[in-house]
């Protein structure tokens, strides 16, 4: 039975940090072709501030709420920029999923994963097939929650959507961006993978991998 | 490669800019105590009047702070390079900028300021502050006349601000600062084209590819790409392509009255701004449209982007008071 506590989700926005950090630069040139180049700069600014500010947190004395509370207000105050509210706002959802909660058991990180995709897309306001983190974010989510109704464990449902998470920033490639900046593109947008959708894999991959 | 820049730390660009511009202009900006990013005009917020808090990313210096002082806006919250500003010194602003009148958030419509400012005046409205928000879309580059709303905003957000900033220092109630800010948004048009890309003080890699011989028509002032790329031409030749459409669009008659701004992205000279508008001048006195004024040099740059943008202004009575009305700023002054 998987039993996450403040700890180890700790550990697991350390590995995150950790994954975007090298994939920094490939997020910025896939940003240069249909955006503005910085989005894997504020990632790596977001998760390195968020690292920083749970190292301060006593995590033993911590709920899970409280430590994704902070975790959003670090990313949030680091970037700004799209990434800023769209992750924060995904963390304040997670962290009021599994308010109350001492340990989350799998039922309850799913809870959280599901939550977070939703704080996403409630912010961007953006739909599947618009070219955006959405495009993975959403299925991977579904794909997390259909596995563990299948009575998968966590980290099988976590490989789930990691999966799903990758085709839906494959299928990025083939839609013409209609949400934030590349959408003024137009078609010259198609061909390639969108970097939000892209850092979401990577970010869903390290979680799998601190949890699995 | 990495481009050359003259810079300590690729991180710590816009602290060390900020830094910077309040040691060389004590006399008109301040920072907020405990917000470094929240740039507020010494002499600007006062009671009874309608505030104006502008912001965005860093990188487009003059474009925004240089636009705070007494006559414009009463302060801009800074970003990083690029990017939105997160809702805190936004909310800074709102704070010092409210007089009990309002207060007015412009800036440039992108996805990320919207998400961030919006946030910032949810937060302003839990502390008694009525915010509302006008989007600069003045980019008849980046999508169709029949989408405007889905424009982004570039440099003639210098108009904007400067017309919305009169009406507030005008006193004028939140309901009329409101309307001649979209008024000032709907009457101004930008064109903008690229020559050679920026890079980022984080990345120091040009932030787009562009042939030696060739030029972009229509970029935005993050490197977006424009509507039509081919071979350099000379300058009346760019002009006419820029104004062809400025014109198509605002569909000024004889005898109209337009302000000029031609801008530079960076590292595009004077003399080179200056041919341009020679060639807006010959254009405009063909129309029998006469330029109230004039603007020529870096009002909303791109880094050390190469290229220059376009922007007419389409003047009634109103509109040509606030453009009138004085204004002292650290990097721009009137009257």
């Amino acid at each position: 039975m998987t039993s996450i506590d403040t700890a180890g989700l700790k550990r697991t926005f350390d590995e995150i940090a950790v994954a975007i950090e090298a994939d920094k630069d490939r997020l910025c040139q896939l940003d240069g072709v249909i955006g503005d180049a910085d989005h894997g700069i504020a990632m790596a600014l977001g998760f390195g501030a968020v690292r920083d500010a749970l190292a301060l947190l006593d995590v033993a004395a911590t709920e899970p709420t409280a430590l994704l509370n902070t975790a959003a207000k670090s990313f949030l105050n680091a970037v700004g920029a799209s990434s800023g509210p769209l992750y924060a706002t995904a963390f304040l959802r997670g962290a009021a999923a599994v308010k109350g909660k001492v340990t989350l058991a799998g039922t309850d990180f799913i809870a959280l994963f599901q939550a977070m995709a939703q704080g996403i897309q409630d912010r961007g306001k953006a739909e599947i097939g618009e070219k955006t983190m959405v495009d993975a974010w959403l299925p991977a989510a579904q794909a997390a929650a259909a596995a563990h109704a299948a009575g998968k464990t966590l980290s099988e449902s976590l490989a789930a959507a990691l999966e799903a998470a990758e085709r839906g920033a494959e299928a990025t490639k083939d839609m013409i961006a209609a949400k934030g900046r590349s959408s003024r593109l137009g078609e010259r947008s198609l061909g390639h993978m969108d970097p939000g959708a892209a850092s979401a894999v990577t970010v869903i991959g390290a979680m799998r991998k601190s949890l699995g | 490669m990495q481009t050359k820049k003259i810079i300590n730390d690729g991180n710590r660009t816009v602290d060390e800019m900020l830094e910077g511009i309040l040691a060389a202009h004590p006399r008109h900006l301040k920072s907020t105590e405990g917000s470094p990013r929240s740039i507020i005009a010494r002499d600007g917020p006062r009671q009874g009047k309608v505030g104006l808090v502008i912001g965005g990313g860093s990188g487009h210096e003059p474009t925004f702070l240089g636009f705070v002082g007494k006559g414009l806006a009463d302060a801009a919250a800074i970003g990083n390079v690029f990017a939105s500003p997160p809702p805190d010194p936004i909310l800074e602003c709102a704070k010092a900028a409210s007089g009990g009148a309002g207060v007015l958030f412009m800036y440039g419509n992108y996805a990320g300021d919207v998400m961030n400012f919006d946030m910032a005046a949810e937060m302003a409205a839990m502390d008694g502050i009525e915010v509302r928000t006008v989007l600069t879309t003045d980019d008849v580059a980046s999508a169709p006349r029949d989408q405007r709303q889905k424009r982004r905003g570039v440099a003639g957000n210098f108009f904007i601000f400067k017309a919305a900033g009169a009406a507030c220092d005008r006193m004028l109630p939140f309901d009329e600062c409101e309307r001649i800010a979209r008024k000032a948004n709907d009457h101004t048009f930008t064109m903008g084209v690229a020559l050679s890309p920026c890079s980022l003080p984080q990345t120091r890699r040009p932030n787009f590819e562009i042939g030696p011989d060739e030029m972009e028509i229509g970029m935005g002032i993050h490197g977006e790409p424009g509507i039509a790329r081919g071979k350099l031409k000379t300058a009346d030749e760019i002009t006419d392509e820029m104004l062809d459409k400025i014109l198509d669009e605002m569909a000024p008659v004889r005898g109209d009255k337009v302000a000029v701004l031609v801008n530079s992205l960076g590292s595009t000279p004077l003399m080179e701004l200056y041919i341009m508008n020679r060639r807006v001048k010959h254009r405009l006195d063909d129309l029998g449209v006469s330029v109230h004024a004039t603007w020529v040099g870096n009002y909303c740059t791109s880094l050390e982007m190469a290229g220059a943008s376009v922007t007419l202004m389409h003047l009634d009575g109103e509109l040509q008071t606030m453009l009138d009305h004085p204004c002292d700023c650290a990097m721009f002054r009137v009257g």
